[in-house]
């Protein structure tokens, strides 16, 4: 039996901020910065918008694209994040019930820093698969935090990308997933604590792109393929820079990661950022296309998959809900004040 | 059923009353009305009081219990009752306390209105303002009480039945009143820029589109015409109580240029005085929002729909100036809206201005005066007519 | 609002607009009613669920800016009364719109977003709003 994606739906705010203008708060060269980091822009969540109402809106727009699913059918529903509103509730429930799913459903919230959404959508593979559910929904989102004036602050983002897993209708099969895991404290946000710490430079080889290569290896060895054999990849992307570098050092091209690679205009929305690659290739995506995905979450992990677009995806209604293209065009953009405000960074009278 | 008099009317000062409690207020307006009734207070069989949300504004409750034990009244045992109908709450009140003596069950009857807003901050009285549209479902999804009359005026401008400068001109009506009454929170005429440029409360509407927060209070006494003359020479008669009712959200209901209620309860009140519209001189009309005076207008059938701004803009509706005055007492807007007193207090102008005693601001030779009570966005209205004797 | 089982069982309507169908004459409400205002005891036991259209357009609308303590963090805000697809008007926030751009008739649809929350501590109140039609 195959298994893969029966839709996805992907969602961004609307705000958005410049690196030029965090870095004239904090004495910094903005303009500079972004352009190490090959950030353009950043989005940013609307002081009423958090991971449930991000994670609701991209399964919304999933379940729009299929409307012969009946939502009562998905038995289990899984949002990865490492900004979950609630240290204690779930996020997942909210969604749950949103999307009309409830009650025969299990449900449950996960965190692996940047790499809970692809976790999700392994755990939902497995159980489709085994065929204890029908339908699986895995949720990547976040609005994560960079602390003030810290560099992680011009790339720090919201986003989220919705995906409904089964074995009926894949409009593309997941022919394999792997991951490579080991302890390794690069990133880290204790329990309690308004943003994260970081290694700084300690968060590069010895993290993402130790794992994110052995990750893909394993992945490209096991398929006896090269990367040249796929048409898109996408790699988690904390910044337009390093996903960049690790696809060279693997041997993929920069056309292979163009269409997934959305950092230069969102900023890095953490457990959004592969689902939302990944939304982004399946807007264009033909039947036949391979998609090479690998995600990274600090702690560290990474998850490998290999995808091939079936030719469900011409019966697919993909204009049922907007594209990540539709979504991202029309921004409205505003400034460092109005930025604090939004993230709740002023301290106001109780 | 009795014909009903008014025989005796009372109000506190309008405004910020920082040294007064919501008791002393009270008990000022009942007394000052039973003065003028020529009565001792012992001849009051049955007290009503209109008041919103001492519950919120004060934390007190069971205000009909406080009222009769500090205006004296609970040591004769009187029944005494608290009305509740959000801003219509003095006007309904009223409404109980005339069938109260119309049905021959009591025969002088105190009924007062009182609010005491100011102990409160300015936000949370905001909020209190909000519960008065659908706590669920307006005010609980982020729509203030200004913001739904904001989307009146603004249906208002969109469909051409008045402009942003009509609407603005209720407010300079009353504001135009209110400098000639002495118990106004505001006595100062302003000019029509004053509105337009007024800080944005919810747009369209500004600050000065907003009758104010006050504290004050204010009461009427009742007795059976036919013994009226029995305590004074200056009295008026009630012509007719009428209240109609509507949907408790606006969004409720297809056409939110019109208050059904205020339709229905005028109807009904022309009929039971046996008069029309024309017949009214003077009205006290509920413009806690100005677009609301708009609404009241052509509800009342004192014009027609598309009339009534022109007639606030042209200053027909001032005193002296055209077929019917007003807001002669500065309305809510100027001359205070403490919620639950401003129902009384339009009963009691109307007395004053069919009685003769207006002052500067009479209505010469007022044969009839309408009072209309509004709560909410026109869930609740009660009208009211009374006639000069 | 601080009472959690107040907000839990109206969340049908505040996540996903259900409100009823009277099953006599077809007329839509929302929110929901148990009893038809127009049938009265004719509709009792008639009443269904219906869910409402999430997409529609302005019927009126106003900027606030003396705002209610849970939206301090918003104001200026927009809020309207919107006509679902389905004929239905519903009042509520209007949210990521650039404020000089909203209009009467103005394609909007409903998303979920936080409306309120009980202090740092307390439970977050989700709920419809509004936002500018993709």
């Amino acid at each position: 039996m195959d298994t893969g994606i029966v839709s996805y739906g992907a969602y961004v705010p609307r705000y958005r901020i410049r690196p030029e203008e965090i870095g004239r708060i904090w004495g910094a060269d903005g303009k500079g910065m972004g352009k190490g980091l090959m950030i353009n822009q950043k989005s940013v969540p609307g002081a009423d918008e958090d991971v449930i109402t991000i994670s609701t809106e991209a399964a919304r727009f999933m379940m729009a694209r299929v409307p012969d699913v009946n939502p009562r059918d998905i038995g289990a529903l899984y949002v990865g994040s490492e900004s979950h509103p609630y240290a204690v509730k779930p996020t997942s429930t909210v969604v749950a019930e949103a999307i009309e799913a409830t009650p025969a459903l299990t449900a449950a919230d996960m965190e692996f820093a940047c790499k809970a959404g692809t976790a999700g959508i392994q755990v939902c593979m497995g159980m489709v698969a085994s065929g204890m559910i029908k339908y699986g929904v895995a949720v990547g989102a976040d609005t994560s935090q960079g602390a003030p004036g810290d560099a992680l602050e011009y790339s720090a983002s919201a986003g989220g990308a919705a995906f409904l897993i089964g074995s009926d209708k894949i409009i593309a099969k997941i022919n394999k997933t792997m991951s490579f895991t080991t302890d390794t404290p690069d990133f880290w946000r204790r329990e309690g604590q308004p943003y994260p710490l970081h290694g700084g430079r300690f968060t590069g080889d010895p993290a993402y792109f130790k794992h994110i290569t052995s990750a893909a290896k394993m992945m490209l060895a096991e398929m006896g393929t090269v990367p040249g054999d796929y048409t898109h990849a996408i790699f988690h992307q904390p910044n337009g820079k390093f996903p960049t570098r690790v696809a060279g050092m693997l041997g993929f091209t920069p056309e292979q990661i163009e269409t997934g690679l959305l950092t230069p205009s969102i900023g890095n929305t953490y457990s959004g950022a592969v689902p939302l690659g990944l939304s982004a290739v399946l807007d264009t995506a033909k039947p036949g296309d391979r998609i090479f995905v690998t995600s990274y979450g600090s702690g560290a992990g990474s998850d490998a998959f290999d995808i091939t677009v079936t030719d469900e995806i011409l019966k697919f209604k993909r204009e049922n809900a907007p594209t990540v293209g539709k979504i991202i065009q029309d921004p409205i953009y505003i400034d460092y004040g109005l930025y604090t405000k939004f993230r709740k960074m002023i301290i106001m009278p109780e | 059923m009795r014909e009903v008099a008014i025989i005796g009317v009372g109000a506190t000062k309008f405004g910020e009353l920082w040294d007064r409690s919501f008791r002393s207020i009270g008990i000022e307006a009942g007394t000052k009305a039973i003065e003028d009734a020529n009565l001792s207070g012992n001849e009051i069989d049955c007290l009503f009081i209109g008041n919103m949300s001492a519950g919120r504004f004060i934390n007190q409750q069971h205000i009909n219990a406080l009222i009769a034990d500090y205006s004296g009244m609970a040591t004769n045992n009187i029944p005494a009752t608290r009305v509740e109908a959000g801003g219509a709450s003095g006007g309904v009140a009223f409404g109980q306390a005339v069938m109260a003596v119309a049905s021959g069950v009591y025969d002088t009857v105190l009924v007062g209105g009182a609010e005491k807003m100011t102990d409160l901050d300015d936000t949370s009285i905001n909020t209190v303002m909000d519960a008065t549209a659908d706590a669920d479902w307006e005010a609980g999804m982020g729509l203030t009480l200004a913001s739904l009359y904001a989307m009146i005026a603004r249906r208002v401008i969109y469909e051409g039945t008045a402009t942003r400068e009509e609407i603005a001109s209720v407010a300079v009506n009353s504001h135009f009143h209110g400098a000639l009454n002495p118990g106004a929170q505001f006595r100062k005429e302003i000019p029509l820029e004053t509105v337009l440029r007024s800080g944005p409360v919810a747009e369209p509407l500004g600050m000065f589109d907003c009758a104010p927060i006050t504290d004050g209070a204010a009461a009427v006494v009742l007795c059976p015409l036919d013994e009226a003359r029995k305590h004074t020479d200056n009295y008026v008669k009630v012509s007719a109580v009428a209240q109609g009712s509507d949907t408790l959200a606006l969004s409720q209901r297809r056409d939110i240029t019109t208050f059904g209620a205020t339709v229905a309860a005028s109807k009904k009140a022309y009929k039971m005085a046996g008069i029309t519209a024309s017949d009214i001189s003077v009205a006290e009309i509920h413009d806690d929002f100005s677009v609301a005076g708009i609404l009241a207008l052509q509800d009342l059938g004192f014009y027609r729909k598309g009339e009534a701004g022109k007639a606030f803009l042209s200053g027909e509706t001032r005193v002296g100036a055209g077929k019917i005055a007003i807001n002669t007492s500065g309305g809510l807007k100027a001359r205070g809206y403490p919620i639950g007193a401003s129902g009384i207090a339009q009963i009691a102008e109307i007395t004053e201005q069919l009685r003769g005693r207006a002052d500067k601001r009479q209505v010469a030779g007022a044969k009839y005066g309408l009072a209309q009570s509004v709560g909410g966005t026109g869930s609740a209205v009660s009208v009211s007519i009374m006639e000069a004797i | 609002m601080s009472s959690v089982a107040r907000a839990w069982r109206e969340f049908p309507g505040k996540y996903n607009l259900e409100g009823t169908k009277c099953g006599n004459c077809g007329m839509i409400f929302f929110p929901r009613r148990d009893f038809c205002p127009k049938c009265r005891r004719e509709g009792v036991g008639k009443m269904e669920k219906y869910k409402v259209q999430r997409e529609g357009e302005v019927f009126s609308f106003s900027v606030i800016h003396d705002a209610p303590a849970c939206n301090s963090f918003l104001r200026p805000y927009a809020v309207a009364i919107v006509r679902t697809l389905d004929g239905v008007l519903i009042g509520g926030q209007l949210a990521d719109v650039e404020l000089d751009s909203i209009s009467i008739g103005m394609p909007v649809r409903a998303v979920l977003r936080k409306l309120d929350e009980d202090g740092a501590a307390g439970i977050i109140h989700y709920g419809f709003k509004f936002v500018p039609k993709i």
